[in-house]
């Protein structure tokens, strides 16, 4: 029933081989302003964007394509954030592998979680996810050995890219984190598109009617479920090093929050709306720094005007109007 | 005789135009002085530090009037108490905004990692807001000052001044974080230096609304000091509970290790009197204290300034006495030897220096809050106990861990 | 971890008991949304705030005290919260849950940045009433009165509640209207106004356990949300459709809080999850739900 509804509302629309192209024209657009960018904007506030819109397109793989809500997606961020900062600074590892490490840590805990979280459905399902999530800040707020408490981990070094990029100057930088961000976003954009996909599409819309054509849907929840929280990982690790910090913020609540905010601005179920949302709710906060308490009203204001009004998201009401989904 | 002559209105030429061509040879980045007041806005520490913050910085600018020659333009920003949001605008503010000063930072947490991203770019940093001692120890640099206070003054403030008095047992209500830790860990060395003991300790949760659980540990541990190793809202409540519970009537003392003025007013005297506390400014010390709070609070809605608003006013206007002479704003770390260099006098803290390791020396005072009967009116909150000179306020040099202190 | 004396351990747990009932109270106006309304509210602890606000306005600007508090501030809580439903959360009907719970978060949202934007957040001072001031020696440990009090009024407030929804014709409307609406419509009772008033009724006691807290913690914006998912825990460990598994489920959960400050006090705040963690697992319609 909630699931029939949710589909309802969200904007999936199934995708043919004609309307892709317009995808890969959106795609290409949006890289090339990407490339020229940082010539325009302050290219680290274009970092931080770059690595928010990864991290909601990873929960856009769950949320928009799966039907599965998590409310503590933050875990992943942040784990994998803090295990790439401990790699890079207690190790002295190069980035590159820092990296891999964040994500490899991620995708375990996406692992356990997802083990526990799949067996429920709907709103306990995402209990679940947050009670989990609220016990790994428990646990990063009590090991200060290794997550350095509320000072985080700081002065992580940010290292030489495979031993000769040097990630100190920052148009370098700009361009490793705009690789990265493509490679994670080209890879959700296969996944969506494959026979693998579409199983998970089809466990969205229906999953009583999948299991009865066969398919373990357990099986390929926790699959999306553990891919998600990888490619999660992968712009936590990103994030540590690029902003040389990792803290508490990235595992609290409140971040798991904003992605859902994000998502849901930007469009669930559509490709491009993560990366819109995250860009929107990264400037918004950038913008209105200077207000203080106005950013929690807005960001309020954001929530409610979306899901009254805007169900689709920015980008959802873009491919309504174009007639394309996006 | 010809040539003497010569030679002697050559040098005069020379000396004229060098003399001319001096005061254009002064490097003002973006032809201004920017600073850039990062404070909690709108969260826990907002009345303490926040808007008033602002308010100090502009007060010290136009105090100090036109004397460089170039405009000083202000700039603020809100670091919701998170060392991210903190690091980005601190790094956005240099690197594109041409920010040259970063001045309070509450928060130590921010505050490292803002120290760290000053030093790296050579900028200034002047910390006020925060506490953490670690900002003129191992994490010192030649970039940074920190004024008003740290975790040793506090805890060597309030601890061996509240021992020597007779309360020579101690239980810590600590708040489970790196900071509440340093603080019961500082002031329990304290205490059993000055020849006290240390009952126990109970950690709670950061943001706990709830203390009476932990209270009662206290109580049953009939320890004379109940210390406070906790700040902003949980010190608030903790003050509050205690009341409730017949704490103070009950014949044990309460020991706010990190309190601020605000805090008093936020809990009203018939709950806070008796508390001993240190700070390092009170609106009410002396005659220039008061002028200046006077002046501070018909801007700021009749609120008194807080040590850490005042720490801002005396930091910046140390910071463009500074200016004055190196006649430049473009290398932070000359600034700051200019302004170890300096002696310091304004009417707030009155005469100090800065040590080689960034840290402010000035006397602080041990206050007791007055009881409802005591008090003449709206912010009369506190009676002068002692007052720690300035010389045994601050940790010693060695003990530090500083790089930059040579051996 | 030390070796705590059986009378220390039951002042803790007698705290404990008080602590349950603050949970007691907000989880119930929780439940009775969610159960009856199929609505997330996320906005509770915005409302839990609002109450003690108001009881802070009504002495500060009218003289008015803690009494006069009791009545006045649930009822204008719950007047908004009537207002919003007609205005907002109508428009949300048959649209999944996570509609509901991401335009209650935002809501409060919101409330809570322009309450901070208004009060700051040090928080104002709220006295107790001098006719609930002191307390008693019990031997074990010094009950203040207010603190019976609320243990004692929350508790009559709890089963007050259960008993008009599981017991009189009026909750028996509600309960089948949540089962179903246009039968019970059939009948002519007036669903979406029973549906506005329970949400405006489930806020209220919100708002009334924002009074009840206004004298012992700080009044202050950010109040609710340090609450809201512990709240959220309780009604989910005691099942989310269930009256009595939220009343139970918060007196439980501050015994075992209060156990936990004893033993392992910085674990307070997160033994609820590890217990809604283990719940969800193994029983996972809560322990007084019915299974979903």
């Amino acid at each position: 029933m909630a699931t029939a509804e949710r589909a309802v509302a969200l904007s999936g629309v199934a995708t043919s081989a004609s309307s892709s192209r317009h995808l890969y024209v959106a795609g290409a657009v949006m890289a090339g302003l990407l490339v020229l960018a940082p010539y325009v904007v302050y290219p680290v506030f274009l970092m931080k964007a770059l690595c928010f819109a990864l991290f909601a397109c990873a929960f856009n793989l769950l949320i928009g394509y799966t039907g599965l809500v998590s409310f503590g997606h933050a875990a992943f961020l942040g784990s994998a954030g803090y295990a790439s900062a401990y790699a890079a600074k207690a190790w002295g590892w190069p980035p590159e592998l820092a990296i891999l490490f964040g994500v490899g840590t991620a995708a375990i805990i996406g692992l356990l979680v997802g083990a526990l979280a799949i067996r429920r459905q709907g709103i306990y399902f995402a209990m679940i996810t947050l009670a989990l999530a609220q016990m790994l800040y428990f646990f990063c707020l009590q090991a200060p050995a290794i997550t350095g408490g509320e000072d985080g981990i700081q002065a992580v070094p940010r290292g030489r890219l495979l031993g000769f990029l040097d990630l100190q100057q920052t148009m370098t930088l700009y361009f490793v984190v705009l690789v990265i961000f493509l490679a994670g976003f080209l890879l959700i954009y296969r996944t969506i598109h494959s026979p693998f996909g579409q199983v998970l599409k089809s466990i969205r819309e229906n999953e009583p009617r999948a299991v009865s054509l066969g398919y373990e849907t357990d099986r390929y929840k926790l699959l999306a479920f553990v891919l998600s929280a990888a490619l999660s990982g992968l712009a936590g690790g990103t994030k540590a090093i690029v902003f040389q910090l990792a803290s508490l913020t990235d595992v609290h609540w409140t971040m798991s929050g904003e992605v859902v905010l994000t998502t849901l601005l930007g469009g669930m179920g559509t490709v491009l709306g993560p990366v819109v949302g995250a860009f929107v709710v990264v400037s918004l906060e950038n913008y209105l720094a200077q207000l203080g308490s106005w950013v929690t009203v807005v960001q309020g204001a954001i929530f409610i005007l979306c899901v009254l009004a805007f169900r689709r998201g920015l980008v959802g009401e873009l491919g309504r109007l174009l007639g394309r989904p996006l | 005789m010809a040539t003497t002559r010569l030679t002697a209105l050559a040098v005069l030429a020379v000396s004229m135009v060098g003399a001319w061509a001096g005061p254009a040879s002064a490097q003002w980045t973006g032809n201004m002085v920017k600073i850039g007041v990062l404070s909690d806005m709108s969260s826990l520490y907002a009345d303490i530090t926040g808007p008033g913050s602002v308010l100090a910085a502009r007060m010290a600018v136009e105090d100090f009037g036109g004397k460089l020659g170039v405009p000083v333009a202000i700039v603020s920003a809100d670091h919701q108490n998170k060392p991210d949001v903190g690091s980005n605008i601190v790094r956005q503010w240099i690197d594109r905004d041409g920010v040259d000063v970063i001045v309070d930072v509450p928060t130590s947490s921010v505050a490292l990692a803002v120290n760290e991203i000053v030093r790296e770019k050579n900028k200034v940093f002047l910390v006020s807001g925060a506490a953490t001692s670690d900002l003129t120890g191992p994490k010192c640099s030649p970039n940074t000052v920190h004024w008003t206070y740290d975790t040793w003054a506090l805890a060597h403030g309030t601890g061996s001044a509240v021992v020597k008095a007779g309360g020579d047992t101690w239980f810590f209500l600590t708040a489970d974080y790196a900071f509440g830790h340093a603080l019961e860990r500082d002031t329990s060395e304290v205490v059993k230096a000055s020849g006290g003991k240390v009952l126990g300790a109970v950690r709670h949760p950061l943001n706990t609304s709830d203390f009476s659980s932990f209270l009662l540990q206290a109580q049953a541990s009939k320890a004379k000091i109940i210390g406070l190793a906790n700040a902003g809202g949980d010190t608030i409540n903790s003050i509050k509970q205690a009341a409730e519970f017949g704490v103070v009537k009950g014949g044990q003392k309460l020991a706010g290790l990190l309190v601020f003025i605000t805090d008093v007013h936020s809990l009203g005297l018939r709950t806070a009197q008796g508390l001993l506390l240190t700070e390092s400014f009170y609106w009410d010390l002396n005659d220039q204290t008061r002028a200046w709070s006077k002046r501070f609070a018909a801007k700021h809605d009749g609120k008194m300034p807080s040590m850490v608003q005042a720490g801002v006013y005396a930091a910046v206007t140390h910071y463009l006495k500074a200016l004055a002479q190196t006649k430049s704003d473009e290398d932070g770390k000359a600034i700051v030897d200019k302004m170890k260099a300096l002696p310091t006098d304004d009417p707030l803290f009155g005469k100090g220096t800065i040590r080689v390791d960034g840290r402010k020396i000035h006397p602080t005072y041990l206050f007791e809050v007055k009881s409802p009967d005591q008090t003449k009116g709206s912010w009369d909150y506190y009676k002068l106990v002692h007052a720690i000179p300035a010389a045994e306020a601050f940790r010693p040099l060695d003990q530090g861990g500083c790089p930059l202190v040579k051996k | 971890m030390f070796r705590i004396p059986p009378q220390a351990l039951f002042g803790q747990l007698l705290l404990g008991l008080i602590n349950g009932a603050f949970y007691a109270l907000l989880s119930l106006g929780l439940a009775v949304i969610f159960g009856l309304l199929n609505i997330v509210n996320f906005a509770h602890g915005a409302f839990y705030m609002m109450g003690a606000f108001v009881a802070w306005f009504l002495l500060q600007y009218a003289g008015l005290g803690y009494w006069w508090a009791l009545l006045i501030a649930p009822m204008a809580v719950g007047i908004l919260g009537l207002v919003l439903e007609r205005t907002l959360l109508r428009r949300l009907q048959g649209l999944d849950h996570l509609y509901g719970l991401l335009l209650t978060f935002g809501l409060a949202l919101v409330v809570q940045g322009l309450f901070q934007n208004q009060y700051g957040s040090s928080g104002q001072p709220y006295d107790i009433p001098p006719a609930l001031a002191g307390g008693r020696n019990l031997g074990f440990m010094f009950l203040p009165n207010y603190r019976a009090w609320v243990v004692l009024f929350s508790l009559a407030v709890c089963l007050g509640t259960w008993f008009v929804i599981e017991r009189t014709k009026l909750g028996a409307y509600l309960r089948a209207a949540t089962e179903n609406a246009t039968l019970v419509r059939a009948f002519g009772v007036d669903v979406p106004r029973l549906i506005t008033l329970t949400y405006g009724f489930g806020v209220a006691l919100a708002g009334l356990a924002g009074v009840l807290a206004a004298p012992i913690f700080q009044v202050s914006p950010l109040m609710g949300a340090n609450l809201i998912i512990v709240v959220f825990a309780v009604v989910v460990v005691g099942g989310m459709g269930s009256i009595l598994g939220a009343i139970v489920t918060g007196f439980l959960l501050g015994l075992v809080e209060g156990f936990t400050k004893v033993f392992y006090p910085e674990a307070s705040n997160t033994v609820i999850f590890v217990i809604m963690a283990v719940v969800l697992v193994v029983r996972p319609a809560g322990l007084f739900g019915r299974a979903a």
